[in-house]
């Protein structure tokens, strides 16, 4: 059993404008709703997607997406 | 641990309580002792080693464990502040004015207790504007104490614009701290960064009364009533159709039907219960009849008490009118920050209205259905959410009527006054 | 500090090259201000997704940057006007006309704020990202308007229709994000349509008795010493 470091993506919804920058830059793990706010598929990022993950998280207007980091367990 | 032998019968926390005034500070340290000082170090933690032991839970709706918030608070860097929230946004409940209103000293008791066991400086009372007889009756308590004004500690009460989410952890802190009352983003969390940036400790004024009499009279007094998962007594508004609407103290896991013996019965034949509030559960009325109303049992059916409230449905109110008239008030209570909130929100409180009105077409449940995944878990708070939860709930039990009103549009009831009350009414706003 | 680069006889390299870089300075500013006006309108085709123009916005103010930094070096190193480096962040202290030359440096200094809190922004945090950001629309203005008081080439019609396109395309963008969405916020929304009227209209009545008028290079504030004394200097 080893620990990893996942990481996942988050929004503040406060912060989240809807310009949709993010779904743009990410559509493997981001999509929009009826009304232009991001869905976020849960799942964690995996290595190959992580730069495209930090460029939308690097256009963000309003700063509102953020990769966080966990550790995990995986066997 | 002081005061007298102390009963292990209800009412605990309503003990004494007289009609309409509130309870004089003689009286209560009569009733239950002197307030027992926790100073700072081993006391402290005396406090919170007891609260632990009780189990006791926030009474303010989200239930957390009481010992783990305040532990949090403490270990926090920086000097702790004390919020006593009540500030009673939901509408179907009205127990936390009844305390600040007849029994402020088992309140402020209970503050001045949480600020010893956080090591705090300040305390903040916080109340409805509107509630103006809550205001002067903690004003006065205050002013008729000693232990308050004197010392370290400086307890304020404030007046919180009224609004469904005014009274949310986040958006009192918001709040004190010269914002607007909003929930806000929560990392990072209040209990590290909270008014004034300090650690914060935000704690229900009923939770607050607990803690007081915890302090005097012990864990194993409070763990007497209720079970082990869910112990000692609650306060339940109990509203609808009962005979005596009001505030009642409950042991937790007592069964409805003993509330509604302590309400004076149903007026009428009921058709279902809302457990918990505006953000809570309907179920049918045979099934609430059987219900206990302790926390596990309720989760079994997928509810909860929330802040204590248990409102009867008559059989001859129009649920569809009722769902569709309080959907679109909490559409409009939403704080309008977040997308998917205000949003989903105005999408399903206008297809619950054109459903009333029979102009819903074949698909307006599952448009509701789908839009309401898309604003649950998707906002800074559970506003959404328990929207969601209300109105899933609702079609859940109102299957037939829904469907009648599909077909064949507003029936008779919809044109009477509603039952469920919609305070503060703002007109609905426009979804972004 | 000069090299010699060109004989004593007409402008050197240096020359040209400052007043080549502060044109395509202009030119790529105009295009930052545009793209970041617009930006918020949220247009966007298949082919030019929201990021492609946010990238271009960034990157057209960077490179509008680099632009500006040879600009400003290659106008100190020339040695026909005495330019201190200086003189292009500290505005209004220098020789060679103070104040159409201050506002370059004004407007230099405002894009210097709004590119390190840009490129800083996860840290700084949006707030102090966004009111910084607004000074965009006072740094394009001034550095339309030091291209117009110090230029050599301004007279020239090619020069003329270079700002003036740079003026109507950021007009443009303005009056479109002024509109959209009215009548919400009328107040802030009239009020960006009636200034960017006042500075067009300003624009407009100024220019021929200001530097299309005679003497401009006397009247700007050109050191005595750097005065042709026949046609009011080799700056027109």
């Amino acid at each position: 059993m080893r620990i990893v470091l996942t990481s996942h993506l988050r929004v503040n919804w406060i912060a989240c404008e809807a310009h949709g920058m993010c779904a743009e830059l990410l559509p493997e793990r981001i999509t929009l709703d009826d009304w232009g706010y991001p869905i976020i598929d849960e799942r964690p990022i995996p290595a190959e997607l992580e730069a495209h993950a930090r460029r939308a998280v690097d256009a963000c207007p309003t700063l509102a997406l953020a990769l966080e980091r966990a550790q995990a367990r995986r066997r | 641990m002081s005061g007298g032998p102390a009963p292990a019968t209800l009412p605990r926390i309503l003990a004494g309580v007289r009609s309409h005034a509130p309870m004089a500070l003689a009286h209560h340290l009569e009733l239950h002792g002197a307030l027992p000082r926790f100073t700072r170090g081993r006391q402290s933690s005396a406090l919170l080693d007891e609260l632990q032991r009780s189990g006791l839970r926030g009474r303010g709706g989200a239930a957390f464990p009481t010992a783990t918030k305040m532990a949090a608070v403490l270990a926090a860097r920086g000097r702790a502040t004390v919020v006593a929230n009540g500030c009673e946004g939901e509408p179907a409940s009205v127990k936390d004015r009844l305390l600040l209103e007849r029994l402020p000293h088992l309140v402020i008791d209970g503050a001045v207790l949480a600020a010893q066991a956080v090591d705090a400086a300040d305390v903040f009372i916080t109340v409805d504007e509107h509630a103006r007889s809550a205001a002067h009756a903690i004003h006065r308590a205050l002013r008729e104490r000693n232990d308050v004004p004197r010392g370290r500690l400086r307890v304020r009460l404030i007046a919180v614009p009224p609004g469904y989410l005014s009274g949310q952890e986040t958006a009192v802190v918001n709040f004190l701290g010269g914002g607007p009352a909003k929930p806000t983003a929560t990392p990072p969390p209040i209990f590290q960064r909270g008014v004034n940036r300090r650690p914060t400790l935000v704690n229900n004024v009923e939770t607050l009364a607990h803690v007081a009499l915890i302090a005097r009279h012990g864990a194993g007094w409070f763990r007497e009533l209720g079970s082990q998962t869910d112990p000692g007594s609650k306060l339940v508004t109990a509203s609808g159709a009962v005979v005596n609407p009001g505030v009642f103290e409950i042991e937790a896991g007592a069964p409805v039907a003993s509330l509604l013996n302590a309400a004076g019965g149903c007026t009428s034949q009921l058709r279902a219960f809302l457990l918990g509030g505006y953000a809570g559960t309907w179920v049918t009325a045979e099934t609430g009849y059987e219900l206990t109303l302790s926390s596990d049992a309720l989760a079994d059916v997928g509810a909860s008490l929330g802040a204590g409230i248990v409102l009867a449905l008559p059989s001859s109110a129009c649920p569809v009118a009722e769902i569709s008239s309080v959907a679109a008030w909490l559409s409009a209570q939403s704080a309008g920050q977040c997308g998917p909130c205000f949003n989903g929100l105005h999408a399903i409180a206008t297809t619950l209205e054109q459903l009333r009105v029979g102009v819903g077409g074949p698909g307006a449940l599952a448009r509701i259905s789908r839009w309401g995944a898309l604003a649950a878990g998707r906002g800074s708070c559970a506003h959404p959410d328990g929207v969601v939860r209300f109105v899933r709930s609702a079609i859940d039990v109102f299957g037939p009527e829904f469907a009648e009103h599909s077909r064949r549009g507003p029936c008779p009831v919809c044109l009477r006054p509603r039952l469920l009350s919609t305070p503060f009414a703002t007109p609905a706003r426009a979804a972004a | 500090m000069s090299l010699p680069l060109a004989s004593a006889v007409g402008p050197s390299a240096y020359w040209y090259l400052t007043r080549a870089t502060g044109t395509v300075a202009l030119i790529l500013l105009t295009l930052a201000v545009v793209l970041g006006v617009i930006e918020v309108e949220q247009y966007s085709t298949r082919r030019t997704p929201r990021f492609a123009i946010d990238g271009v916005h960034r990157t057209a103010s960077l490179l509008a940057v680099v632009f500006l930094i040879v600009h400003i070096l290659t106008a100190a190193l020339d040695s026909f006007a005495s330019i201190p480096l200086i003189d292009a962040v500290v505005p209004f202290a220098g020789t060679y006309r103070p104040l159409w030359l201050g506002l370059g440096a004004v407007s230099f200094d405002m894009l210097l704020a709004i590119v390190l809190t840009s490129l800083a922004r996860r840290r700084l945090g949006y707030r102090a990202w966004r009111f910084t950001h607004w000074l965009a629309y006072a740094s394009w203005p001034l550095a339309l308007l030091h291209g117009l008081g110090t230029g050599s080439d301004v007279k020239a019609t090619w020069m003329l229709g270079v700002s003036g396109g740079c003026l109507i395309v950021v007009l443009s963008a303005v009056c479109v994000r002024a509109i959209s969405g009215w009548p919400d916020q009328i107040r802030p929304r009239s009020a960006a349509l009636a200034l960017a009227a006042v500075f067009a209209g300003g624009l407009a009545l100024w220019l021929p008795s200001g530097p299309l008028g005679a003497h401009w290079a006397q009247r700007s504030g050109t050191p005595k010493s750097l005065l042709h004394p026949a046609a009011g200097g080799r700056h027109g």
